[in-house]
């Protein structure tokens, strides 16, 4: 039993936990990349630098915060500068979209066209965040580090396993909910939400009916740049920000956003904690779990690792190609024009 | 002005330009834009041949090209001893069980019913996996240990010059697989494929120390063009310089640099006479006729994804040709070196920027963006440090500054395509329209 125990904590501790903080930062990615597509129908490959952006702000804020010795521990301080970021990524989203989207909007021009533009855009954002904070890693987290320690929980429980969880991943999960319960909030229940799924439903149908097309691209913009920032900070949180790395997210963002269906909030939640939960389960290495369920004299000689951590960008991949081929349309059955 | 006399005044300007290099700076800094200009007038020759002749987004074009410098590896290092012999057989091994399990897939999925095709294609692909790792796990250790400094495989020790089309077999492969999954299915996707596909070579490039030595990198690349140290000594290397009344050692250089260039432009004129032979033919008009009108088309009996996979898959070969002739040019594959921004975007810019769906258009973008990339930096260094110099000297942004100077890149990179894109959607030179 104790063995079993021990087994479950050493999973729990590197697998479920990271996975699920993992997932909920994907999920707000896929949330607003699935928004985007759905209302002004293309992928956008700026997603990630314009997370950067916002993130970027956000420590830069958080700096200044420090350095003047404000904080609200045991919370980190970059939830206090977390608005900051958020305007500043909104306002960027939004000039971007009256200078060169709008423009490919009103001539109702080809997706590849949209997304050939995103790529300039995300040249653009890649070099003002370098500009301004350069290309190093940098870690913003203070506070209170952790909610359990791995001694007390060893001392509290007597296992010999230890299980740490951190404010960071604690924080992850809640600031997820809620956003994720806003948005559905919103696109139900309110007035603008409902505007934005009937122009992403019929375009032509909705201007009919009297909703402003401007109105309802700005809206998702502001969700958009929101929720990027969002994930983009609880990110940098949890492991660290670094503009390339941000970028390469967009790989796990879009297969998240695709599994799940694209043009489907739902399925963008859900798509980002299977392809977190995928990543995570292939590339642990199982010797130590085994160990413990195995009776004694069987424990496996190798790390029983079935991918390279290395490779974790090669299962969004594997997960994109198995949906692709099986399922196009998504788990829940996204539209695929 | 008529198309071919604006051609001729284009690529005027940017001989002038790459002359002006060479008359103000050195020869060699000219020569050396040159050599990598008509390699990136290649990669974006062969993303035009995606996106222009049928509007497909590969955003992988990295992938492609590291593939074509793998070649180059592969190729023309010459083997190491004692590596065949320590993981040769479990390396066969691994190859055959992926073979099999292959054979085994495309054998079973017809004969299997619809239910329990796919979870059964599913556990095959994974059970053939495993099989491939219990073999290539103990290979990739015998070799590394067997091998010691070296850790690596090594190549076939042929010439050089033959890795340049086995990398656009390579790039080729890879494109088959990934052209499979990906076209037929809304454009973005294919985007979305190839972004991730370029990410999972570098990734196998990096970590796969047995077959390229990962991040240790491969340098002393076997080259098709005599060492400047031999140019030296070569009794016409020193009439030469006589004759200009240079030393030896500079003209060596040039003549070197000459020589890459030459074999390059070679290559260059060969497939863009291929490419626009192929263009001008009814194969051509078939193409564009399905990219401007993909229903109608479908309608009059084209196959839509057999046309687009065969396009995706020639394009590719054509950017890892290219890959292969880099890694020529630098002697060394650094597989960390590789970055989208460089090698996949940058080349989009030149496809955009010259004129999407004109080859001539593609190669002078891919001349025209390597020359502002190249004078980006000392443009940065000159604009930084002027706008440094009004902020107090030596403070915090003057320092700053100076070391934002290669940031100014990617800006200007990114203005450069969404201006073009906004303002000449159809590039430098437009594409011919009613051939």
């Amino acid at each position: 039993m104790e063995n079993f125990l021990n087994a479950l904590v050493l999973f729990t501790n590197f697998v479920v936990i990271p996975a699920t903080t993992y997932g909920a930062q994907l999920a707000l990615g896929a949330l607003g990349v699935t928004l985007i597509y759905t209302v002004l129908r293309f992928s956008n490959f700026a997603h990630g630098d314009l997370m950067a952006f916002g993130t970027m702000l956000t420590i830069m804020v958080t700096w200044g915060l420090q350095a003047l010795g404000i904080g609200i521990a045991p919370l980190p301080t970059a939830l206090l500068a977390l608005p900051v970021g958020m305007i500043g990524a909104t306002a960027l989203a939004l000039l971007t979209d009256r200078w060169v989207f709008a423009f490919y909007r009103h001539r109702r021009a080809d997706p590849v066209i949209f997304v050939i533009a995103s790529v300039g855009v995300m040249f653009v954002y890649n070099a003002i965040t370098r500009f301004f904070i350069g290309v190093g890693d940098q870690r913003f987290e203070d506070g209170a580090r952790f909610v359990i320690r791995v001694p007390d929980f060893r001392a509290m429980t007597g296992l010999r396993e230890g299980l740490a969880l951190r404010t960071s991943q604690v924080l992850t999960v809640v600031v997820m909910a809620l956003a994720v319960a806003f948005v559905f909030w919103f696109l139900n229940r309110t007035r603008t939400g409902k505007s934005m799924r009937a122009y992403s439903d019929n375009e032509d149908l909705a201007l009919l009916s009297g909703i402003s097309p401007g109105h309802v691209v700005r809206v998702t913009w502001v969700l958009a740049a929101c929720l990027a920032t969002l994930a983009g900070v609880l990110y940098g949180l949890d492991k660290s920000f670094n503009p390339f790395v941000y970028f390469q997210l967009l790989l796990p963002i879009f297969a998240s956003a695709i599994v799940g269906g694209i043009g489907q909030p739902v399925g963008a939640v859900v798509g980002g904690f299977v392809v977190a939960f995928s990543e995570v389960t292939l590339t642990y290495a199982y010797k130590g779990v085994l160990t413990y369920l195995l009776p004694e004299g069987m424990a496996p000689e190798g790390l029983v690792q079935l991918l390279g951590t290395d490779y974790k960008f090669a299962v969004s991949f594997v997960i994109l190609v198995i949906v692709l081929l099986v399922r196009p349309t998504g788990i829940f059955r996204g539209k695929v024009v | 002005m008529t198309g071919a006399a604006r051609v001729l005044a284009l690529y005027a300007v940017m001989a002038a330009l790459i002359l002006l290099v060479g008359l103000l700076q050195s020869w060699t800094v000219a020569l050396a834009i040159l050599q990598l200009s008509l390699i990136s007038a290649i990669m974006s020759l062969g993303a035009n041949i995606q996106w222009g002749y049928a509007g497909l987004f590969n955003a992988g074009v990295m992938g492609f090209a590291a593939l074509g410098g793998v070649a180059g590896v592969l190729v023309a290092m010459p083997p190491v001893a004692g590596a065949l012999a320590a993981g040769g057989l479990d390396l066969g091994l691994a190859i055959l069980t992926v073979l099999a399990t292959a054979a085994l897939i495309l054998f079973l999925r017809p004969r299997l019913p619809d239910l329990i095709r796919t979870p059964a294609t599913l556990v095959l692909a994974f059970l053939g996996y495993l099989a491939m790792r219990r073999f290539l796990d103990p290979a990739s250790a015998a070799i590394g240990s067997a091998t010691g400094a070296q850790g690596y495989m090594g190549g076939l020790g042929l010439p050089i010059l033959i890795a340049w089309p086995v990398g656009g077999l390579f790039a080729a492969g890879a494109a088959w697989l990934v052209g499979k999954v990906a076209l037929g299915l809304r454009s973005d996707y294919l985007a979305i494929a190839t972004l991730g596909i370029a990410e999972i070579i570098l990734a196998v490039l990096k970590n796969e120390n047995w077959l390229t030595r990962g991040v240790k990198n491969v340098t002393g690349i076997p080259r098709p063009v005599p060492d400047e140290i031999v140019l030296q000594q070569q009794p016409w290397v020193i009439d030469l310089a006589a004759r200009f009344g240079s030393d030896p050692v500079m003209t060596a250089a040039v003549v070197s640099r000459l020589w890459y260039a030459v074999l390059f432009a070679i290559v260059l004129a060969i497939l863009l006479w291929l490419s626009e032979r192929a263009l001008r033919s009814p194969w051509g008009r078939m193409m564009r006729a399905i990219r401007d009108n993909r229903d109608a088309a479908e309608a009059m009996g084209k196959d839509v994804t057999r046309r687009h996979l065969r396009v995706f898959v020639l394009g590719s070969a054509v950017v890892g040709i290219a890959g292969a002739m880099l890694v020529t040019l630098d002697g060394q594959f650094t597989p960390a070196s590789y970055n989208p921004l460089r090698y996949t975007f940058l080349i989009w810019v030149m496809v955009i920027v010259g004129g999407s769906g004109n080859n001539w258009g593609a190669v002078l973008g891919g001349f025209l963006i390597w020359y502002v990339w190249v004078v980006a930096e000392p443009i940065g260094n000159w604009l930084t440090a002027h706008l440094a110099a009004l902020a107090s000297p030596g403070g915090w942004w003057d320092s700053h500054l100076r070391a934002a100077a290669p940031h100014f890149r990617p800006l200007l990179m990114g203005l450069i395509l969404l201006v073009t894109l906004r303002f000449a959607p159809r590039g430098l030179i437009p594409e011919a329209r009613g051939r």
